[in-house]
């Protein structure tokens, strides 16, 4: 393998230039260089993987390329030509365009509107919308990419929320694609079309720089990778000549265990018994249509699903806070004693008390208060613990011995407890957390993307350690939309879609493939279209609106 | 994270506003043909020079500390009380009908019950908008404010209609006892041997409003309703998470925040006007807003800032007593200080912030 040096200087060895290359690319956020130095070269025709842990700075660097930020250093070459990308719009003229994580795109619009949205030709929009008409038919026939133009985008799936994405880029005369972490909110069918949608890009010259931190993705599509941390850009390789493993410890700048080590489980008496448990919002929307579930002690039960198909309102509830305004029914039984399910009793408080941990899915939003320092984190859902407290007033430096204490365990780094939540990294946050949670020894440990947005050292670690509790004989009950955290944990699958639980699998004896359609709702497995992501007409339901 | 050092955070910033303030304040009185330096020599020989300045200084401090707190409370919930006027007017009626009809020999026995009746009666003010928020989520700025109107005309009725002595033709209550009055500051001077202070309406509150500040630190940040308090205030989301109930907390945290305020009318009513009167309140309610932004809604943040515009509200009255600048332009003063220690904190903030940085870089940078 080459490192940054040798390949990435610029130099490539064919006569055309690089569809886009950066030179001694530097950028500093006060005192955090965010990048450093940094020399990439696209070549055209290709796709071009960007992997990186959180905070490598791989989004500073897409930053800069569609012109939100001006690099302190360095020179951009588009085409050969160097330019200077002030704003967006330099970017799209010189023939960026960008697809960004969380979709830019009006809801109540339609999709031909939203594609023409600031570049409409004149102030009349009928000649601007049917020239576009012309357009996104040519463009869908060479492509694959088959969205309705007059489809209002609140109805479409997430999946073809994203080739609106993909084809107001291409609108705008994109030759150089970039998408950031584009299948983290896909099923897996809906990403291997978004694969196929991309490759036939490439086939037709087009340049894609793809960012991510899944390995599995990069190796499956990319031509040549690049690898990123701390700022720099530590490795520049073609993808056929390396391997996963290797990428990993590139990453980390270490060796990388990527297979959970764990025995299989060795499950006793039930923990939660859940039956027919249903979920009514505030508006009347159905979120949880009839939810059985069974927890035994010693075993994880993993609930694959794509975003918003119920796992947020399941989890709130076995937390002890449904959403306000909701219509609970069913019933929740924890080492045989009924749990309330609304009223008085249901306070997450109580459930703490009643031998439930939770890891929640946002640790921003509810798991920290990002402003508390590390050690008023620590007693956060636990205030009322009595050795937090003496008397009248908090023991504040109880907690501090125990927050340091924990933090001393769980390695998190830097290890002062008087810093404040937001300046830890994504994986030192979520080790507080699960610090927090875990310690307590809950009998049944609740826990939503344990490792969304943590770099890959920390997953190692946070998955070890709740391998560990189940081991210890705890119940756990893990929602993620990684499927592969999922099959790597769980001792028993159950997947989600639209409020139900569509089935349960072994680990061991399903597929991604299988998962996948039961993601996407299907149940019948033997004979399945092509493009599976979504039954033709149905929207997804609640993806679109969010968790929160 | 790189920040700028606490010192700087804390007490830089302000005084760059303050100063910025002040030179534009001297830009004002430069305009309509006035010496600046005069206006300043007046304001600070006036409120500070001699100890009956710094008598009502403290005293209108004191209505600051109060009212400052009442919004720092709330603040911390993430619920800006703008009540502080109508809580305060009421917590006057409270100590107004506490004094007047219960039989209470001595002002020491007096003025724990009127501060729990001040307390009671703005707390009770609080309640209802906070509720309203809680439960329907009314929004608590829209509520508070108009209960500031209906505090005003209730007192308006109950002073003209129920506790005006029959025969008086001031829309005011009786004097309350005798033995109720609380002793002023000058008293206790001379008490100790010594003159200070003479005809000054600072009293023993300003010591209930210095006790006030520590408790509310204890408060806010000792315990575990505080802690419930800043959690919320921080993240709702998070506080639901963590087992605290929204409601409770709203209810309780615009309860402390209204009583707060209602205890500022143990300065005015009880310990200087000594009965009730109309528009008692003056406008501290108000005041305390930019007390409790320009103190960082910390306590003794809030004291100082009380002290500053006890001093700008003592030395406008001299400004307009002994100069020819009119009494408008000391609320023009008033509010430009306001306006560079509240609203525009941030524009002298960020390139502090940014200065101290490079400094560092360079420090760091000779170093190497």
């Amino acid at each position: 393998m080459t490192t940054a040096g040798d390949m990435l200087g610029g130099r490539s060895d064919t006569a055309a230039p690089a569809a886009i290359e950066l030179r001694g690319i530097s950028k500093a956020f006060g005192a955090v260089q965010a990048n450093r130095d940094i020399s990439l070269a696209v070549p055209k025709g290709t796709i071009h993987g960007i992997i990186g842990e959180n905070g490598a700075g791989k989004s500073t660097l897409m930053s800069i390329l569609y012109g939100f930020y001006k690099p302190d250093q360095g020179q951009i070459l588009v085409g050969g030509q160097p330019i200077s990308i002030s704003d967006s719009q330099t970017a799209i003229r010189a023939g960026i365009g960008m697809v960004f994580q969380h979709f830019k795109l009006v809801q109540n619009f339609t999709v031909l509107e939203n594609i023409i949205l600031g570049v409409e030709d004149g102030a009349l929009l009928r000649p601007s919308l049917s020239k576009a008409r012309g357009v996104l038919k040519r463009l869908a026939a060479e492509y694959q990419l088959n969205v309705d133009p007059d489809e209002v985008v609140e109805n479409l799936s997430v999946g073809h929320q994203q080739r609106v994405e993909i084809l107001k880029a291409l609108y705008r005369q994109a030759d150089i694609l970039i998408l950031d972490e584009p299948t983290g909110v896909l099923t897996p069918a809906e990403a291997d079309h978004l694969f196929r949608i991309l490759q036939g890009l490439r086939d037709e010259g087009k340049t894609i720089i793809l960012i991510t931190h899944k390995l599995r993705e990069i190796m499956e599509i990319t031509d040549n990778v690049s690898v990123m941390r701390r700022g720099e850009m530590v490795a520049s390789v073609k993808t056929a000549e390396t391997s996963p493993e290797q990428l990993a410890e590139l990453m980390v700048g270490r060796k990388v265990l990527l297979n959970v080590d764990k025995q299989p489980a060795r499950p006793q008496a039930p923990v939660l018994e859940v039956r027919g448990l249903t979920m009514v919002d505030v508006d009347g929307v159905e979120r949880l249509r009839g939810i059985d579930l069974d927890i035994r002690a010693g075993e994880i039960l993993g609930i694959a699903g794509v975003s918003g198909n119920g796992q947020t309102q399941l989890l709130e509830i076995l937390g002890g806070y449904p959403e306000k305004g909701a219509k609970v029914g069913g019933t929740v039984r924890m080492n045989d004693a009924a749990l309330p399910l609304s009223g008085s009793g249901c306070d997450a408080g109580q459930r703490r008390r009643d031998g439930v941990g939770h890891i929640p899915e946002d640790r921003q939003v509810e798991g920290l208060i990002m402003d508390f320092t590390a050690w008023e984190n620590v007693a956060f859902g636990w205030q009322d613990a009595p050795e937090f407290n003496k008397g009248w007033l908090m023991d504040n430096d109880a907690i501090r011995r125990d927050a340091q204490a924990k933090m001393e365990r769980f390695d998190v780094r830097p290890r002062d407890c008087h810093l404040a939540a937001r300046n830890f990294s994504g994986g030192n946050q979520q080790k507080i957390v699960v610090a927090r949670e875990i310690e307590r020894n809950p009998d049944l440990l609740l826990i939503g993307q344990p490792t969304r947005g943590v770099d890959i050292g920390a997953i190692e670690f946070i998955h070890k350690q709740i391998v560990a509790l189940r081991d210890a004989g705890k119940a756990i009950l893990l929602v993620s939309v990684e499927l592969d955290e999922i099959l790597a944990l769980s001792d028993r699958v159950a997947v989600m879609f639209d409020g139900r639980i569509m089935g349960e699998r072994l680990p061991g004896q399903t597929t991604t493939g299988e998962l996948g359609l039961l993601m996407a709702g299907i149940t019948d497995t033997r004979n399945v279209p092509d493009d599976a992501g979504i039954p033709p007409g149905t929207a997804m339901p609640g993806a679109t609106q969010g968790a929160h | 994270m790189d920040k700028m050092p606490k010192w700087a955070d804390v007490i830089l910033t302000p005084l760059i506003s303050l100063v910025l303030a002040m030179g534009i304040s001297a830009l004002v009185i430069l305009a309509i043909g006035e010496s600046p330096w005069m206006a300043l020599t007046t304001m600070v020989q006036g409120a500070l020079g001699s100890s009956y300045g710094w008598g009502f200084t403290l005293y209108y401090a004191t209505n600051f500390i109060f009212t400052g707190l009442a919004v720092m409370v709330a603040y911390h919930a993430a619920l800006f009380n703008i009540g502080g006027e109508g809580q305060a007017a009421m917590g006057g009626l409270g100590v107004a009908l506490v004094l007047l009809f219960l039989p209470l020999p001595h002002w020491a026995i007096a003025l724990p019950v009127a501060m729990l009746g001040a307390a009671a009666f703005g707390a009770a003010w609080a309640f209802i908008p906070a509720i309203l928020q809680a439960k329907r989520g009314s929004h608590i700025v829209i509520t508070t404010i108009m209960f500031n109107f209906i505090a005003a005309a209730t007192l308006n009725y109950v002073l003209v209609n129920q506790l005006r002595p029959t025969g008086s033709m001031d829309p005011a209550s009786a004097r309350f006892p005798e033995a109720t009055n609380l002793p002023a500051l000058t008293d206790i001077a001379a008490g100790l041997g010594f003159e200070w202070g003479r005809n000054t309406p600072v009293n023993v509150t300003f010591l209930v409003a210095l006790a006030a500040c520590f408790l509310i630190w204890v408060l806010i940040w000792r315990t575990r309703l505080g802690y419930q308090i800043r959690a919320f205030g921080k993240s709702e989301p998070g506080a639901v998470y963590a087992g605290i109930n929204p409601v409770r907390i709203t209810v309780i945290a615009m309860m402390i925040s209204g009583g707060l305020a209602g205890m500022m009318a143990i300065n005015n009513v009880m310990g200087e006007s000594e009965r009730l009167v109309l528009n008692a309140v003056e406008g501290a309610g108000f005041i305390g807003i930019a007390v409790a932004l320009m103190g960082r809604n910390h306590p003794l943040g809030i004291l100082l800032a009380a002290l500053l515009f006890g001093f700008l509200y003592q030395g406008g009255g001299e400004l307009a007593l002994w100069t020819t600048i009119p009494r408008e332009l000391i609320i023009v003063i008033q509010a430009l200080v306001i306006l560079f220690t509240g609203a525009l904190d941030n524009m002298v903030r960020m390139p502090l912030e940014r200065l101290f940085l490079t400094m560092k870089r360079t420090s760091r940078g000779a170093v190497k």
